[in-house]
């Protein structure tokens, strides 16, 4: 029995000794010293034994336990700091790295950016976004809007009509809009327009395809000073707090009172001069930037949506429109309109 | 409308220099372009001198040398290249130290060998005249040498360049722009220069001399013609000529001056035949022919529709009504009488005509805007006292006027509390009152409420309410004194639509997958259709045209961005050669994409080298937004760019579909 002892000791010993892994190192330990294994049979059996073996086979089985139990151990620290350093040198992994791009963002065109801009500004005070057809009727785009047969604005020069339709043209403004907007639903409305417009010329400022975004605000006591209002904060949210709107009397025919807009200056913070001394360039010593045209609703456009509500007596309200282009050049120091349909990507790309 | 500042300031001075006004007037509705300047910059050292010698220069044929007193003690040489200058005569003189026009300084300067000090001076030197031969003479004999010339010509002269707007007819006269400036400055403003008027002293009755047959009444509402005999015809005076060149008219002759010089004043045209030219000095205001033909002033034969008004004698036509005239019975320095018109055109169709035939001028661009039939007499008297005033005309009496009705004069009353109402600030009743008053509006208080009559001058203008309320307005200042408010929202809340936010979606799921936005152009040339193989009995194959369009390339408008974005996509390949590309690794790929907006259409397409991984993306991203009816994707997909260009045998995979587009909406 004790030689049965001490072989196992020292197959064991062998054994674990030359283990090359942790897997089998934990098939050794079942092997050796689980509860089927040889030496725990013996270690079992001890009480059965003649009452004079019993010290000497308990002793030496209890201390080949000890040894082999200590050897694993050992062997098994061993073994697992070769595994790791091998595991960290096959499975380096960089958490940081970013995960699996293909290709790097694109970007939206600065026309798409400045009008979502100040959609986002107009849906914040609570304001609709409407659109139109971009071919439209004489009708929207000049008769409902109190541009009289004869105005020089419907003349050939400054509009491109359809071919097949003498009366029907590409709109020179988003203004046909509100009139589509006001058959829609009655008042109150407040809406933005968006979109293309089309005129009839082409040079460094003057593009046949352009951009513009167009306001209205219809209900019972709307007043000039709510225009002026609203025309503050929406500079504000496009060129930054602390501007400030001015309005200097125009002429539109489908406003009354016509202003066109100005922001006070973001160069020169309205001083028409910058630090130093030297003349703004930006609104040329002005102190403000022209920006667009607005006005309380002409009563006559009202008559022409009389039938829903817009009765020029109970409802009045103002519009007023700019251009994006105008805006985005402004705002990004763009110095020629033509640039924004070179669509340049070194020019895209600057703006995400 | 360019305004020389001390013609305005003859009948309103506000007391501020020009720029000041000009800032003023663009607060309160009238745009100054500009402050402009003609003449020598500053009035120092221009003297009046009276010319006391005239010999021969010893050394040259064409110059002269001049002794010329100019009032300070010692008369002084001139060295003089002018033939025209003459002992006796009162001339224009710069001495050494004065700064001409453009800025040159004088200094005394040796011409030939004589010395010369100062230099005697031409209209076009001082910036009367583009162009002059000779030396200006000055007919003020009675002014004694050494006055300074700034007394009896405009010198550094500012001038205010108005940009008027379309419905202030009365603002293309330098009276009405003195009203204005006296309306908004409160500064006096000088009685009308047309409540007085010519004595008639010539013979007989005007009716005697000429007659005038209207046959188109609604083409013509009103023509009135005065006659003026022993007409001499000359130069204008300087003061005359330097105001219409600072105005920006050519001086002619005194009989065409003065029609200038009117209209400048009161923004109604005159035209002067030379009566002895119109056969019987029968005129006859009808339509033209169609195809009929005349030569104009300008030298062009011109063709007409049958909408267009000619004024005529019996031989034919001899002026475009309210536009141009002709060369026919042209004022010539033979002229001997005059007959003046002053007439009143329908504007609609001056404006028409003047476009049709591409001519435009300084009367059309006024009757245009529609005059009031009322302005005519008013220019017929101030030109009658300036004719006998500067060519010693006799004014015959009586005045041929053919006039349809007169317009009802318009009667607006003005509500209290409809100010306030509509504008959100409080302006008192005697303010209002005020303002009205000065622009020219009769004016009575009733109640809270004011009644109102309004001039000829704005008779079109200013029809309803709103229009006193606007001039109200803005004559008090919007920029002192409107408050800045936001409207009650009467439980509006802002958003987007559905459609509106899922496109948003979309465009931003394309960038992520890093396509760039272009935005192409609407238009295309006729040729797309065959290149997009789009077959002919395609709706959509007809396109739709322009009747007008700036060039052939863009006369229709596109049915698809695809072709725009495949040259788009080569450009950017082109310029992206030197500049590498920011696209995964690779130079020669570009993912551009666009979209319409405003039609509730999606249309994205891509120029695209990239990875399968990005188009079965695409694919994803398309399936979605098909799944949404009101936005129907056009065409997109991939395009590969292989080493010989964008492969163009790649053809649209499948055609768009109908969109909700223009046949179904018009």
């Amino acid at each position: 029995m004790l030689e049965q002892i001490e072989k196992i000791e020292a197959e064991g010993t062998a054994a674990i000794t030359a283990a090359g892994g942790t897997t089998e190192l934990e098939e050794l330990r079942v092997r050796h010293l689980g509860r089927k294994a040889e030496l725990t049979t013996i270690l079992r059996g001890i009480a059965e034994l003649p009452a004079e073996e019993r010290g000497a086979v308990g002793a030496a089985a209890n201390r080949t336990r000890k040894a082999l139990e200590e050897l694993l151990e050992r062997r098994a620290g061993e073994l697992d700091a070769v595994e790791i350093d091998e595991r960290l040198v096959s499975d380096r992994i960089d958490v940081t790295l970013p995960g699996a791009p293909t290709l790097p963002p694109g970007h939206l065109h600065l026309i798409t950016r400045t009008t979502r801009q100040i959609e986002d500004v107009m849906i914040g005070l609570g304001y609709q976004v409407a659109e139109g057809p971009e071919i439209e009727h004489d009708y929207y785009n000049f008769t409902a809007l109190n541009h009289p047969p004869g105005h020089p604005a419907r003349m050939l020069q400054d509009t491109f009509y359809i071919q097949s339709h003498p009366d029907v043209l590409l709109r020179t403004h988003t203004s046909p809009v509100q009139i589509r907007s006001m058959e829609a639903q009655p008042p109150p409305i407040f809406v933005i327009v968006p979109g293309k417009v089309y005129r009839r010329d082409s040079d460094a400022t003057h593009s046949p395809m352009f951009h513009q975004v167009e306001g209205l605000a219809i209900g019972e006591g709307i007043t000039l000073a709510d225009l002026q209002g609203t025309l503050e904060e929406m500079l504000k949210a496009i060129f930054g707090s602390g501007r400030e709107a001015r309005m200097r009397p125009h002429f539109f025919p489908f406003t009354e009172p016509s202003v066109e807009f100005d922001v006070s200056c973001f160069q020169c913070d309205g001083a028409g001069l910058l630090v130093g001394g030297e003349r703004c360039n930006l609104c040329k010593g002005q102190g403000w930037i022209e920006v667009g045209g607005a006005g309380m609703v002409d009563p006559s456009v009202l008559g022409f949506v009389v039938d829903n509500g817009y009765d020029p007596e109970r409802m009045q309200g103002f519009a007023f429109g700019m251009g994006v282009e105008r805006i985005a050049m402004l705002r990004h120091g763009v110095p020629d309109l033509r640039r924004f349909f070179d669509n340049d990507v070194r020019m895209l790309g600057q703006f995400l | 409308m360019r305004v020389p500042y001390s013609w305005l300031r003859e009948y309103c001075d506000p007391g501020i220099d020009a720029r000041e006004l000009a800032e003023r007037l663009a607060m309160t509705g009238t745009e100054v372009e500009r402050v402009g300047a003609v003449g020598p910059p500053a009035a120092d050292s221009f003297v009046v001198g009276r010319v006391i010698e005239r010999e021969a220069h010893p050394n040259a044929d064409r110059l002269s040398v001049c002794t010329v007193d100019t009032g300070d003690g010692d008369p002084r040489t001139i060295v003089c290249g002018a033939p025209n200058v003459a002992a006796g005569q009162s001339v224009p003189v710069a001495l050494p130290g004065a700064t001409m026009p453009g800025g040159a300084k004088l200094g005394k300067a040796k011409l030939r060998g004589v010395e010369s000090h100062g230099m005697i001076l031409s209209a076009a030197e001082l910036e009367i005249a583009e162009e002059s031969e000779g030396i200006l003479v000055l007919d003020d004999d009675d002014v004694a040498p050494g006055t300074p010339l700034a007394e009896i010509l405009p010198l550094a002269e500012p001038v205010l360049e108005l940009e008027v707007t379309p419905n202030r007819v009365d603002c293309l006269g330098v009276y009405g722009v003195a009203r204005e400036v006296h309306a908004i400055s409160a500064a006096p403003l000088a009685a009308e220069p047309w409540t007085e008027d010519a004595v008639a002293d010539g013979e007989g009755e005007a009716s005697d001399y000429a007659s005038v047959t209207v046959e188109a009444p609604e083409l013509c509402p009103r023509f009135t013609a005065r006659v003026f005999t022993d007409v001499t015809v000359g130069p204008s005076p300087a003061w005359l000529q330097a105001r219409l060149s600072a105005a920006g008219q050519r001086p002619i002759n005194n009989v065409v001056d003065i029609t200038n010089y009117v209209m400048l004043l009161t923004s109604q045209p005159l035209h002067a035949f030379d009566l002895d030219k119109v056969p019987d000095g029968a005129l006859t205001v009808r339509a033209a022919a169609e195809g009929e033909k005349m030569k104009t002033l300008d030298g062009v034969e011109r063709t007409f529709d049958a909408e267009t008004v000619l004024v005529c004698d019996s031989r034919g036509p001899s002026g475009i009504a309210g536009i141009m005239g002709g060369q026919v019975s042209e004022v010539s320095p033979e002229t001997k009488r005059v007959l003046l018109e002053v007439a009143n055109w329908n504007g609609t169709n001056i404006l028409r005509t003047s476009r049709l035939l591409g001519l435009r001028s300084e009367a059309s661009s006024r009757f245009e805007k529609q005059l009031h039939p009322e302005l005519c007499m008013r220019a017929q008297r101030i030109a009658s006292q300036l004719m006998v005033e500067l060519c010693g005309a006799k004014l015959v009496p009586g005045t041929i006027d053919v006039a349809a009705e007169i317009p009802a004069v318009q009667q607006i009353r003005l509500r209290g509390e409809r100010v306030e109402g509509l504008l959100g600030m409080r302006i008192d009743q005697a303010d209002q009152i005020a303002y009205l008053e000065r622009l020219g509006f009769d004016v009575e208080a009733d109640g809270d409420d004011i009644a109102v009559v309004v001039p000829p001058d704005r008779h079109y203008d200013v029809t309803r309410e709103v229009d006193l309320v606007e001039e109200v307005a803005r004559v008090h200042g919007l920029d002192e004194h409107l408050p800045s408010t936001l409207p009650g929202l009467a439980g509006q809340a802002g958003g987007l639509r559905r459609d509106q936010r899922l496109r948003r979606r979309a465009e931003d799921a394309l960038r992520d997958l890093g396509f760039d936005e272009i935005v192409g152009w609407s238009f295309t040339d006729p040729g797309e259709t065959k290149r997009l193989r789009i077959p002919a009995e395609d709706p959509r194959a007809e396109g739709v045209t322009i009747s007008n369009p700036l060039s052939e390339d863009q006369s229709v408008t596109r049915r698809s961005p695809c072709r725009g974005i495949r040259r788009q996509a080569a450009g950017a390949l082109r310029r992206a050669a030197a500049a590498r590309l920011p696209r995964g690794g690779t130079t020669d790929a570009a993912l551009l994409a666009e979209w319409g907006r405003g039609s509730g259409l999606l249309r994205a397409q891509g120029s695209s080298g990239g990875s399968c991984g990005s188009a079965r993306r695409g694919a994803r991203l398309r399936a979605r937004q098909r799944a949404f009816p009101a936005s129907r994707p056009q065409r997109e997909g991939a395009r590969r760019r292989d080493g010989r260009g964008l492969d163009r045998r790649a053809a649209p995979a499948r055609l768009p579909p109908v969109g909700p587009g223009l046949r179904g909406r018009l």
